[in-house]
């Protein structure tokens, strides 16, 4: 059953891949994602941490792309350019002991999580993480955002 | 029956509800994230989201390179706050000549500026001028299809173009001009510069920054897209990484890696095939004298993080040349407190001031993306700050720090040309259509009438 649902999935992620852009295909964008978990066998517990350090608890299941996962149950992460490994909107942290159990991060994700700002040793792209068993338990934390003009801290006076 | 409106009005005029209206002037990412957040955040709201264009997305349409058209996915998240029932798209709708800032101060609760960057910096150098002589930012809009830039006719007969500046505009610009044509033929390209490439002489494209390799501003991303290019060979000048190899090991992680890929890529440089095309990246040299064909540049040296003259100089071929030295905002309405020197509007985290030296905030006038910010950033950065601004706008409505008290009509469009979103659907379904023969995604549209006249306006 596992095995069968990771190969479904795989194609997924080469068809969202391999397609072009256009308008009709935001109808599959994480199609997936909006199904049950159909037994406890697929269940995976995660737990979202947002920039305010709001905790929400997640019952995904095997084959749960983040990205996706995260946008049903309405967390903050945008994905811009939809999986496409193009931007870095669904930065996020990845609690220390999982690191390990993700399969390492391809070159181009490398090259855009050195775009992203507050970069950190537990850093990957939400789009590249895919649930599996071994990931229960796991929290992904989004990073603070920089949402200010201004480095250096200026402050106007007030009127 | 009678009795039900009557209950129905004396209860809506006990509690008065006043829709807050929000008009957004420009409709590219900026404007399309705040009015996002805007839309989620904040009860009872419409949002006019106003485009000088008639066509929407801004940057996203007219500046991202076309063979990167992952990055144009967001498009669809873009059209998913069009289509929400409080957002009103308005395109062909310019500030400064259809509708000015007064009016719809008067029209709207809150003004939102995110107009963006549509001129660029000179170099302020002699023969500046010069036919040759173009801006990157130009040649941009004309492989992409902006409207007024079809007739730029970049001059593709000499071997040599001379990019001054190294950024990812910059490196955009190297990788259009090297490309294969047939990497190009199935995306979004113009069909006229299509053509122009694939009859272009073009050899070698040199990209001129005035700092050394550990100061170089194009990512590691759009290098290692460089490096991977067919038939092109990246040639690095040996002696502009001296003693860089040293440093690499005391670097940020960022810095790092991209200077590592250059090391690498620098040491399996070999000239044995002289046949494929050259990207040459030229570090330490600024421009300072331009000819008929060729760049009289100043060799600098490093002092800390600043480039530093010389004596020396060395003139480098150029049959072409392409400034890209950043974009600049304009003022696009005299009311607009603009700052001419940094070319942005004066604004504190996005909070429009008075003047830039009062610092007293303007109530109800903001800005966000690159005419708040200045012209840098990914749209990671521009989607942030636009959220960020947003949500000052929410707070400040729901903090009554934005008068309130009456109803405003918003833009009046029945004596306008305003391009709604249905109509923007044709001009889209349009472009899909034309583009499909071709095996494109699709075949834009550069004439404003052709698309007011596609649109049904």
């Amino acid at each position: 059953m596992t095995t069968s649902l990771l190969g479904l999935r795989k194609f997924y992620s080469a068809t969202r891949w391999i397609r072009p852009f256009h308008k009709s295909a935001v109808l599959k964008h994480g199609e997936f994602e909006w199904t049950d978990p159909k037994s406890e066998d697929e269940v995976v517990n995660v737990i979202f941490v947002d920039k305010d350090g709001k905790k929400t608890p997640i019952r995904g299941k095997v084959g749960d792309n983040i990205l996706y996962l995260a946008h049903r149950f309405g967390v903050e992460m945008e994905g811009a350019c939809e999986a496409s490994l193009a931007c870095t909107t669904c930065h996020v942290y990845v609690s220390d002991k999982f690191l390990d159990k993700l399969p390492e991060a391809e070159e181009k994700e490398e090259d855009l999580l050195d775009m992203a700002p507050f970069l950190r040793e537990n850093s990957r792209l939400g789009c590249q993480i895919v649930l599996k068993k071994e990931l229960e338990g796991v929290v992904f934390e989004l990073p603070k955002a920089t949402r200010n003009f201004y480095v250096d801290g200026h402050k106007p006076k007030p009127h | 029956m009678n009795m039900l409106p009557r209950v129905f009005l004396r209860s809506y005029s006990s509690i008065p509800l006043i829709k807050k209206k929000i008009a957004i002037v420009g409709g590219g990412p900026a404007g399309f994230y705040a009015a996002q957040y805007i839309a989620k955040n904040l009860s009872n709201c419409e949002i006019d989201i106003l485009e000088k264009l008639p066509v929407p997305f801004g940057l996203v349409r007219f500046g991202v390179a076309p063979d990167h058209p992952e990055v144009k996915n967001v498009i669809n998240t873009f059209t998913k706050t069009a289509e929400n029932p409080s957002v009103r798209f308005l395109g062909n709708i310019a500030l400064g000549q259809d509708v000015s800032l007064k009016e719809l101060r008067e029209q709207y609760h809150a003004v939102l500026l995110t107009y963006g960057a549509d001129q660029d910096h000179r170099l302020n150098i002699p023969n500046e001028d010069q036919e040759n002589v173009i801006s990157a930012r130009k040649f941009v809009a004309w492989y992409n299809g902006l409207p007024g830039a079809e007739n730029l006719q970049p001059k593709l007969t000499g071997d040599t173009v001379t990019i001054i500046g190294q950024g990812n505009v910059a490196i955009d610009v190297a990788r259009i001009l090297l490309s294969p044509v047939d990497l190009l033929k199935n995306t979004d390209i113009t069909e006229y510069s299509l053509e122009a490439l694939s009859t272009s002489n073009i050899k070698r494209v040199q990209l001129v920054g005035r700092r050394g390799p550990l100061q170089a501003a194009f990512t590691i991303k759009e290098l290692r897209e460089m490096l991977k290019l067919p038939n092109v060979t990246t040639v690095w000048r040996r002696e502009d990484f001296e003693g860089v190899e040293d440093l690499v090991a005391s670097l940020q992680r960022p810095r790092k890696r991209l200077t590592e890929l250059m090391l690498t890529s620098l040491k399996a440089q070999n000239f044995t095939d002289t046949q494929e095309r050259q990207f040459l990246p030229i570090f330490l040299r600024s421009p300072e004298t331009i000819s008929y064909n060729s760049l009289d540049v100043v060799v600098n040296k490093m002092a800390g993080d600043k480039a530093v003259k010389t004596k020396d100089m060395e003139n480098l071929p150029a049959d072409l040349i392409l400034r890209s030295i950043g974009y600049r905002s304009t003022c696009a309405d005299s009311e607009i407190p603009f700052n001419e020197k940094a070319g942005k509007v004066f604004n504190h985290n996005g909070r429009v001031l008075v003047n830039g030296d009062s610092e007293v905030i303007d109530r109800g006038l903001y800005t966000a993306g690159w005419l708040g910010t200045g012209p840098t950033g990914v749209i990671l950065t521009t989607m942030n700050t636009a959220f960020g601004v947003g949500k000052h706008i929410v707070d400040d409505f729901n903090g009554n720090l934005i008068k309130c008290d009456q109803n405003k009509p918003g833009l009046d469009i029945k004596k306008l040309r305003a391009v709604t979103w249905d109509k923007w659907e044709r001009i889209d379904k349009a472009e899909i259509e034309a583009g499909a023969g071709k095996g494109k995604p699709r075949e834009k549209i550069v004439s404003i009438n052709t698309m007011l006249e596609v649109a049904g306006v």
